[in-house]
């Protein structure tokens, strides 16, 4: 090929890689403009106070499903949280050795794992026993997902706390619980708080490792043992449903969900930015 | 980087390690304590893994032992009579990943080499930041918009299209009825874009800029420098990406539940509803109404697990070996 064959051939291969981002932003376009477009118009005062109506009547609301989504998500965090922070601390402070590579290598494998399994296996450990869809097996489920995200950032981000830091502890006489509690993870925080919110993010959405747990439910729930409403499985139930009526409240609340995982995901990019500007 | 600054670790880590020693034996109950606080939380994720592949095992037990091989390759899935295979959903559920694949894999390619080498620098994290963004998307909105917006262009416009000009080929007969294989394909096709291109740009950053420049100085064009210093070394790393994202779209759940028309049948036309293992569970698990039948279900997502942890396990090995190798490769 002569000098200017090769030089076109290399612009166009460059429009090709630019056509291929263009491309793949036309979707995300579609989807946000639908949800917008579709869904505004029912989220409303009513969409957050009522409950949802049944077939026919119009209005109504999924205030159980969103505050059953916020429960869920609670319950998740409260067990799952420690377990992923301070197994990740363990791994950056004392992770030395083929045992700690053991942990790593689990935890990313375990981020691979379909969601719908872990549905299966909280359904077996919990609602089989208790003979009961749950908002606990829902909560276990969402749980077992929090997990090995907030294991692997806490991990990587504690590493970057300078060393200096604590040998200066140490020197002071300070012992390596103190130092790795108040010195090394209090500088981190900023860092952990949004690998903990980047993961929220990820399971508020999830709706297969609820299907069979949390179930989902018409009404209020009256204790943790009881079937619950979550906002992605009450959009699934509406999205599949014949009715005009349910496929908006489908859109508002997807417009609702996907409100609520934008927020966290730009509440933690916003973390990361300032923690930078800290240290640089 | 990875490997280096891992070994630096353990130095440090040995350095603290031996100052603690050295000095006085303040607090060390309370430091032995913490440490197997700490231990035991990060080894309790182990745990879990574990306890999850138990768990399936010995549920799925009644319908391994009833029907043993024959359940991954006999096409009967009859609740009433109690007799389960899911070569059907096999099928499914590869051509699905497959296709979503097809498409995936080339564009995944072009916004990986346009964000890490040829794209404007001011255009790269904003473009960057927005593909991300779809992976954040929750898969039941994907599902939503997959009814409603890409399953009616799909029946009114494109399968007739493809049906007029290519229906010679089986792939595109029958009628359309916009939900099914096509229609899960380009979901999951949208879904993993994410997951492959940035990891593979990622691979992309990791070439040192002296081979780059190097093949520049030779007189390479953009493109050339592309092909012959940046794709070579990346090729494992790239299939790494690929397998990631091949595992994600294998158990990817509510989007292609809501579009693929869940169906027992193996079609060669990619216009016919399917089935895949993740959506068959979703589907009729809280329905099964016996045990041997919740015993099938149990299995099939033992399969998926399966599958999924080989190739989750290939590709992180993948990945791994080569951001170790690029870095060894003096800068």
């Amino acid at each position: 090929m002569n000098q200017i064959g090769r030089k076109i051939f290399s612009a166009a291969m460059v429009l090709a890689t630019l056509i291929c981002a263009v491309v793949v932003l036309v979707p995300l376009i579609s989807i946000l403009i639908y949800l917008i477009s579709k869904g505004i118009g029912s989220v409303n005062l009513d969409f957050f106070t009522h409950l949802p109506r049944p077939v026919g009547e119009a209005g109504g609301g999924m205030a159980n499903a969103i505050v059953g989504s916020l429960l869920l998500i609670a319950l998740a965090c409260l067990w799952a949280i420690p377990v992923g922070v301070f197994g990740g601390v363990y791994l950056s402070e004392f992770g030395k050795g083929t045992m700690s590579s053991v942990i790593r290598f689990t935890a990313d494998v375990l981020t691979g794992v379909p969601s719908i399994v872990i549905g299966i296996f909280a359904y077996t450990l919990f609602v089989l026993p208790m003979r009961s869809f749950s908002v606990l097996s829902g909560a276990f489920a969402l749980g077992v997902m929090l997990i090995p995200v907030t294991l692997r950032t806490t991990e990587e981000i504690v590493k970057t706390v300078p060393v200096t830091l604590r040998e200066a502890a140490l020197a002071l006489g300070i012992n390596r619980f103190r130092t790795t509690v108040s010195i090394v993870m209090k500088t981190a925080m900023s860092g952990i708080m949004t690998g903990i919110l980047l993961a929220i993010a990820r399971v508020s959405g999830e709706t297969a490792p609820l299907l069979f747990t949390a179930f989902g439910n018409r009404v209020w729930s009256q204790s943790l043992t009881e079937p619950i409403a979550a906002l992605p499985l009450q959009i699934f139930a509406y999205a599949i449903s014949p009715f005009e009526d349910w496929h908006r409240q489908a859109w508002a609340g997807a417009l609702v969900l996907i409100g609520i995982v934008f927020a966290l995901t730009l509440i933690s990019r916003f973390l990361t930015k300032t923690r930078y500007q800290a240290h640089h | 980087m990875i490997a280096s600054s891992r070994k630096s670790r353990s130095a440090d880590l040995e350095r603290i390690e031996s100052l603690i020693k050295k000095g006085a034996p303040r607090g060390r109950l309370i430091d032995e304590a913490f440490r197997i606080f700490v231990g035991v939380l990060a080894w309790s994720s182990v745990g879990l893994a574990v306890l999850l592949f138990l768990v399936l095992l010995r549920e799925s037990w009644p319908s391994i032992r009833q029907f043993g091989w024959a359940f991954l390759w006999s096409s009967e899935w009859d609740a009433v009579k109690e007799h389960f295979g899911i070569l059907p959903v096999i099928y499914g559920t590869l051509v699905s990943s497959l296709l979503a694949l097809i498409f995936a894999v080339p564009l995944s390619m072009g916004i990986a080499i346009f964000l890490s080498e040829l794209g404007p620098p001011w255009i790269r994290k904003p473009l960057a930041a927005l593909i991300e963004l779809l992976a954040a998307i929750p898969s039941v909105i994907y599902g939503l918009w997959g009814i409603f917006v890409l399953c009616p262009v799909l029946r009114t416009v494109v399968e007739p299209f493809l049906g007029k000009h290519f229906g010679f080929l089986p792939l595109f007969q029958g009628p359309s009825y916009g939900v099914g294989m096509l229609a899960a394909g380009i979901i999951l096709s949208i879904m993993i874009i994410p997951t492959i291109s940035s990891i593979s740009r990622e691979i992309f950053l990791t070439i040192p800029t002296p081979l780059k420049e190097g093949a520049l100085a030779l007189g390479a064009t953009r493109w050339e420098m592309i092909q012959l210093a940046v794709l070579p070394p990346s090729r494992s790393g790239i299939l790494g990406a690929v397998l990631l994202g091949l595992g994600r779209a294998l158990g990817e759940t509510m989007a292609v539940t809501m579009v693929i028309g869940n169906r027992h049948d193996i079609s060669l036309s990619l216009f016919e509803p399917a089935y895949t293992m993740a959506s068959l569970i979703a589907n009729e698990f809280s329905e099964a109404t016996t045990p041997l039948y919740t015993a099938a279900l149990v299995e099939t997502g033992l399969v998926l697990l399966i599958v999924t942890l080989i190739l989750n396990i290939i590709a992180r090995v993948l990945v791994w070996s080569v951001s170790r190798q690029v870095k060894g490769v003096p800068a």
